[in-house]
């Protein structure tokens, strides 16, 4: 049972999870922040547009430290690279990651929030809404992930 | 020494997100055909350790080590939550990156989530630019601006 839900076994899952909420908690106990990701590509906006949605106070006043968070983010996978964990080059096609990254930008900032934002953070609230939004993403995911493959995606 | 520990929390995150292999694509589209289910252990872990300090921090501490007061994320639910949620669900499905695993990746030296990283700018503009409409300025996150 564990070996075919989980063919490549649970440990650097569970671990690899652990450490993620250890980063959210970090954040939280020391600077109150709530460390979502998706905002970053809405705040980083503000610097080059002047239009008054990316010139919000929300966007515009955290845009400095969501910055350093994603800074800390490479940061720290290349810290596992030095540590010898294996480096990657996915194999998805340019079109897939393209269209796929529009729509998961796109998404996530109508949503407000993504895998991090709903899925740690507000599930890690308690939060009605996050829950049905993460519900709402994983079943929409695993029918697109499914088609693409239909239709001759990687 | 904020700032330090914002970017501490990120390498963290960052870290975690490389030794889960999270930030593998195929990995995401494995788990999402159903091949194997190690992502749903990456989301348990994280949610536990995070709903255990979002809980207990509040209550054991007067405020965060370097900042005044504690954040929240008030989620809402309506329609842009959840259209929102379904479209990122798409999204997410075509390519199996996430906004976390595409910053994170490129330190693992997957120099082709440079695609998906410009595909979600492009996306997180043309919401803003078209979509965003007045409710995101009055959004409960308004409390949350932290510089």
């Amino acid at each position: 049972m564990i070996e075919s839900l989980f063919p490549l076994g649970i440990a650097h899952y569970l671990a690899g999870g652990l450490l993620i909420g250890a980063g959210v908690s970090l954040l939280f106990v020391t600077t109150g922040l709530i460390g979502g990701i998706s905002t970053v590509f809405s705040s980083t906006w503000s610097y080059l547009s002047r239009r008054p949605f990316f010139q919000q106070e929300r966007l515009v006043g955290s845009r400095g430290w969501r910055l350093v968070y994603a800074a800390g983010l490479i940061a720290g996978a290349l810290a596992f690279v030095l540590a010898g964990g294996p480096a990657f080059v996915t194999e998805v096609p340019w079109w897939q990651l393209a269209l796929g990254g529009f729509l998961v930008g796109f998404g996530a900032r109508l949503s407000n929030g993504c895998t991090s934002g709903h899925g740690i953070c507000g599930l890690g609230s308690l939060q009605v809404p996050s829950l049905l939004a993460v519900l709402t993403f994983l079943v929409t995911a695993m029918i697109s992930a499914r088609f693409v493959l239909a239709i001759g995606g990687a | 020494m904020r700032m330090l520990f914002v970017l501490l929390s990120g390498a963290l995150f960052g870290f975690g997100l490389a030794l889960s292999t999270m930030v593998r694509p195929e990995v995401v589209l494995s788990f999402l055909r159903w091949h194997d289910m190690g992502l749903l252990l990456v989301l348990g872990g994280a949610v536990v350790v995070t709903a255990l300090v979002y809980f207990l921090a509040p209550r054991l501490m007067q405020r965060p080590l370097f900042a005044p007061s504690f954040g929240v994320h008030p989620s809402e639910l309506d329609r842009r939550t959840i259209g929102g949620a379904a479209i990122f669900g798409i999204g997410w499905g075509l390519c199996g990156v996430c906004p976390g695993p595409a910053i994170a990746g490129l330190g693992t030296g997957n120099w082709p989530l440079l695609i998906a990283l410009a595909g979600i700018f492009a996306g997180a503009w043309v919401q803003g630019r078209w979509f965003g409409g007045l409710a995101g300025g009055a959004g409960p996150q308004a409390a949350q601006g932290v510089r």
